[in-house]
């Protein structure tokens, strides 16, 4: 009813997939991270629903394990009133080895609007968004992308922080194996931090050298820290000797009360999840006031609202 | 709701002023005294604005009752993109702007705020977002134009001016808040 005095909103969202955030814009994070502050709004309401995704209808595709990002999904789905079901790989016919194109195939047969897609390979997302019809979401692709992640990072940084540009954040642990890292990377440079990646030299890659600082030591990286972004140690994806034991890892790479005192008095500390307490956070540090790890999750939520209201605009295809 | 697309503004297009800044102010102002006769308690009033431009309307019209009262009245925004029924038929999602209604709506008597009063439909996404905050005990409707073609059962309390108009038409509510300048515009089409 309002006639725009604008004539054309200067950014619309017009990607049918979020497949990753190296393909995105600055423009294109800023715009999920300000609707993102909207649904946000949502979750404290009484009624935390709305009527926006009445009658579409999302398929989440887990064929990896998964506690937070699947049920966080289910929330956002829920939320916006979309019809959502999930299915993952064990229980399903991929334990009697259908191959994934099959089973999106067969998923899609039954004609949903979005699916959002957890795989052990890198490029899976991208595979499916080559091969199907519906809108593909990645919620995690082997050690490539996890988009949503470094989203709901972004948006907690905002929360706490006001800003991303400008900040100094050290990524620190597995960067090797990380799509959370990966898809974080992108995603601070694009949006104007200056980034400082800390890992043992064999689970340090040096192909991020031109979008950040590379070190092997993690004091180094956490001074003058604004930010610092723990990673997990993904033991379930090391097939040969990265590290010698979890305990040197800790002594070496792990974030301790101690180290953490040698940042700045308002440094804050995430993690994507699942922690390993005692190996590359300390208990201490995940629960003390420095730690957003449980925004993160809350705000998560919110990022994958956004993304779905998103990436459902225009009309039915 | 009914977007109308951007017109094309020809030099030779007819605009008549619907309101000058003057008379805009006095029908702020008019609108503000009926709802304190209706509401003889100004405290358990509270005023939502609908994004965009009823939310400052929503603030001038608590501010006019504050002159008036001196009590201050609760004042709320209330984004409806959410709650449209055009949703999977427009194009582009639209950008989302902030809905902040901070205090209790319960037992309360909530005027709803919006510039235009045209097809209703508006009113009606913002009647179902309301309901979702709480339960007032009374739901009135405020509009600074109403410019008839509804299509929903749906009329407002306070008004304003009426206006005659074809479906075609455009109403340009500028406000100096988001426009820079005070004035309602009729642009034929």
């Amino acid at each position: 009813m309002t006639q725009p005095v604008t004539p054309i909103e200067p950014i619309v969202w017009r990607r049918k997939h979020l497949l990753g955030i190296e393909p995105l814009s600055a423009d294109e994070i800023t715009l999920i991270l300000d609707t993102a502050v909207q649904m946000r709004e949502i979750m404290d309401r009484p009624i935390k629903k709305v009527p926006t995704l009445r009658g579409r209808t999302v398929v989440n595709l887990f064929m990896e394990a998964s506690t937070r990002t699947r049920a966080s999904f289910e929330m956002a789905e829920r939320i916006l009133s979309a019809d959502s079901l999930s299915v993952q790989a064990a229980g399903s016919s991929v334990s009697k080895g259908e191959s994934l194109l099959d089973t999106v195939r067969n998923l899609e047969a039954m004609t949903p609007d979005v699916i959002v897609v957890r795989h052990s390979s890198a490029g899976a997302a991208n595979f499916l968004a080559r091969n199907c019809n519906s809108r593909i979401v990645n919620a995690g692709d082997g050690a490539h992308e996890h988009p949503t992640q470094a989203l709901l990072d972004a948006f907690t940084l905002r929360q706490a922080k006001g800003r991303i540009a400008g900040l100094k954040i050290a990524i620190v642990g597995d960067v090797l194996h990380s799509r959370v890292a990966r898809s974080n990377i992108h995603l601070l440079s694009k949006m104007g931090a200056e980034v400082t990646l800390c890992a043992p030299p064999t689970l340090l890659p040096q192909e991020f050298s031109s979008l950040a600082n590379l070190t092997w030591r993690l004091d180094e990286a956490i001074e003058g820290a604004d930010v610092i972004m723990m990673l997990r140690l993904q033991q379930e994806r090391m097939n040969s000797a990265f590290i010698s034991t979890a305990r040197e890892y800790h002594a070496h790479y792990g974030l301790t009360m101690d180290r953490l005192k040698k940042a700045k008095k308002d440094t804050v500390v995430l993690h994507p999840g699942p922690m390993n307490r005692g190996v590359e956070i300390s208990s201490e540090v995940a629960d003390s006031k420095s730690s957003l790890i449980l925004d993160q999750v809350t705000n998560g939520v919110a990022v994958r609202m956004a993304v779905l209201y998103l990436l459902l605009g225009g009309g039915r295809e | 709701m009914t977007k109308t697309a951007t017109p094309k503004r020809s030099k030779a297009a007819k605009d008549t002023l619907v309101l000058s800044a003057t008379q805009l102010t006095t029908a702020i102002k008019t609108m503000a005294a009926k709802m304190m006769a209706d509401q003889k308690d100004v405290a358990s009033l509270a005023i939502v604005g609908i994004q965009s431009r009823g939310v400052p309307l929503a603030a001038r019209l608590a501010a006019a009752i504050k002159a008036k009262t001196g009590k201050k009245v609760d004042v709320g925004s209330l984004d409806i993109t959410l709650y449209r029924d055009d949703l999977s038929t427009i194009g582009t999602r639209p950008v989302l702007k902030s809905t902040n209604i901070s205090f209790s709506i319960d037992g309360r008597a909530v005027v709803l705020v919006d510039d235009v009063l045209f097809t209703g439909r508006t009113i009606r996404a913002a009647l179902d977002e309301l309901v979702d905050f709480g339960r007032p005990s009374r739901i009135a409707l405020a509009v600074l134009i109403d410019r008839g073609h509804r299509e929903l059962p749906i009329q407002a309390d306070y008004v304003g001016k009426v206006i005659k108009t074809t479906r075609s038409d455009m109403v340009d509510v500028r406000l100096a808040e988001i426009d820079g300048k005070d004035e309602v515009v009729l642009i034929k089409r």
